[in-house]
């Protein structure tokens, strides 16, 4: 089973480089812990979809708040895309 | 030959969008009539007879506004910088020294510190500190992304807050003239979209000018395999029951799902005979005079960047009654931006408002006669900013609307384009959008976060949709 938590990481960490992400609390918002605005969230939801072919359509786009929340919405896509 | 998506035109928003959309494998096509990218940013060169080489000229780029630090978030440059996933550090970012304001018997000096400007008004306008205050609180509150807002008068919003009318002068001119399509007055949500860009955020230049962003922009767009076209004109844009599904380019037909155009919201309406709407042509237009002497200009009799100057209390920026009007200009010190290296060449620019209808009905040896009248001018102007300077300039260049008209296709060489902004983007013609000045972002920083904006909107987020 794919480590979800660990593919939102590093998507995060491509698409803001500047951000620590090392001390990130699961059950928080991204948000509330990171500079990320919607803009950003595109680009996690472009990334999924690029690397992972996994879709996220933009009424789920509040799902990926948090990662806990990721991981959640994400877990049972990744266990079902092909890989 | 089919695309997911096409451009046309490599200025700053197109180019942003054509990353965008090639950044999640779209096969892109950007069209570009030029031979070089840019649009109104871009850049020429002319032999240097006196001494051999050639001197590189960017063409309108004073300043870079919505300048950050290192680091700093959440900001507009910050935005690009992640959307485009390019480095701070790679736009070599050299910082303005100030810039100042100036009236007859006032000056208004701002830097990147809004600080300077905020003690500046305490000092010289104190009756109106609490009003500017206000006014500070409503820009940052202001949500000028929000695209569904209508025109609301920037100037009647001051005259609501502030006593003093000279301020208000003070404070819109700037504004005014680094972006307004509007004559004398601008919408306000531009207003505070300028307003964060020039007094919050301030000026800065990369070193080797606009170049060395468009180098970055063009290197990336080649990583992610988009395809630029130079030389090409699209003649016309292919609508099919009310839906844009390509371009005639070069003679060539070319399909894709969605165009963006960023030549200019009237200059698309022309290409695509259907599209149900005619956007007025702004009027405002400039001249621009180039000089460049022997020597670092500035020294110690004039430090400041940028001087905003206005031979009047009132501040009338629309076309100019008599060719071009002498009474305001910018004038931009480019080699005053940090570090002040002092040897080498100096370079002056100077910024006049110009009416089109006038120079477009100039003959010839007219033309050029006038064009030098405004040399002259200008560069009395510049030696009134800088006392002790004597000597002639070693090059001289004027360019007029009618270069502007040429080189960018905008009609009437209008340069902050259409009084119709489409704000989303949006045409009568379905999955035809506009990108760049007529969708309403202003300044290179604005014109590439409109292209991305769009790119995402219309591009991206619409096929995410899709995919479902």
């Amino acid at each position: 089973m794919a480590d979800v938590r660990q593919i939102v990481i590093d998507i995060i960490s491509d698409i803001a480089p500047d951000e620590d992400v090392s001390s990130i609390d699961d059950a928080k918002s991204l948000r509330e812990q990171l500079d990320l605005d919607s803009m950003d969230f595109l680009d996690i939801v472009m990334e999924l979809r690029k690397r992972h072919k996994v879709e996220v359509p933009q009424e789920d786009y509040p799902k990926l708040a948090s990662l806990q929340s990721c991981v959640a919405y994400l877990g049972p896509k990744f266990a079902a895309a092909p890989v | 030959m089919t695309y997911d998506a096409i451009v046309i035109g490599a200025g700053m928003s197109g180019l942003a969008a054509g990353i965008r959309l090639a950044m999640f494998d779209k096969r892109v096509l950007i069209i570009e009539k030029h031979s070089i990218p840019g649009g109104l940013n871009s850049y020429y060169q002319r032999r240097n007879f006196d001494r051999g080489g050639i001197r590189q000229f960017d063409v309108g780029l004073h300043a870079l506004t919505n300048f950050i630090k290192k680091g700093e978030k959440g900001k507009p440059f910050s935005k690009l910088l992640k959307q485009l996933r390019l480095s701070y550090d790679d736009f070599k970012l050299c910082p303005q020294s100030y810039s100042a304001i100036r009236f007859p018997g006032t000056e208004l000096r701002f830097s990147n510190d809004f600080e300077l400007l905020r003690s500046e008004i305490s000092a010289k306008f104190p009756q109106d500190i609490d009003g500017f205050n206000l006014l500070v609180e409503k820009v940052r509150a202001f949500n000028e992304l929000d695209l569904s807002l209508g025109y609301t008068s920037s100037r009647e919003v001051l005259r609501g807050i502030l006593k003093d009318e000279l301020l208000a002068e003070m404070l819109l001119c700037p504004l005014l003239i680094y972006g307004s399509a509007w004559e004398d007055d601008m919408d306000f949500a531009q207003f505070v979209i300028m307003f964060k860009s020039l007094y919050f955020e301030g000026f800065s230049r990369p070193e080797g000018g606009v170049r060395t962003i468009l180098g970055l922009l063009m290197t990336k767009l080649q990583e992610l395999g988009a395809e630029v076209r130079f030389k090409t004109t699209v003649s016309e844009i292919l609508v099919k029951n009310g839906e844009a599904v390509g371009v005639v380019a070069g003679g060539e037909e070319i399909r894709a799902p969605v165009v963006f155009s960023s030549i200019g919201f009237p200059e698309t309406a022309v290409l695509a005979p259907s599209l149900d709407a005619r956007p007025r042509v702004g009027a405002m237009t400039f001249l621009e005079s180039i000089f460049v002497f022997d020597r670092k200009i500035p020294l110690s009799s004039n430090e400041a960047t940028i001087v905003f100057s206005n031979n009047s209390q009132t501040y009338a920026y629309r076309p100019a009654q008599n060719y071009f009007d002498a009474v305001s200009a910018v004038v931009c010190f480019p080699d005053n931006y940090e570090p002040h290296v002092r040897d080498g060449e100096g370079t002056v620019r100077v910024t006049y408002m110009a009416n089109y209808q006038q120079w477009k009905e100039l003959e010839r040896s007219r033309y050029l006669e006038m064009k030098e009248k405004v040399g002259e001018s200008a560069l009395a102007l510049v030696k009134s900013l800088v006392p002790g300077l004597a000597e002639k300039p070693l090059f001289t260049d004027v360019f007029s609307p009618l270069t502007i008209e040429r080189y960018t296709g905008h009609f009437n060489g209008t340069v902050y384009g259409s009084t119709d902004k489409t704000r989303d983007g949006r045409t009568p013609v379905k999955n035809l959008f506009v990108i760049g000045t007529d969708q309403g972002f202003l300044g290179i920083v604005g014109a590439m976060l409109s292209g991305i904006s769009m790119a995402n909107l219309h591009g991206l987020m619409g096929e995410a949709k899709q995919g479902q």
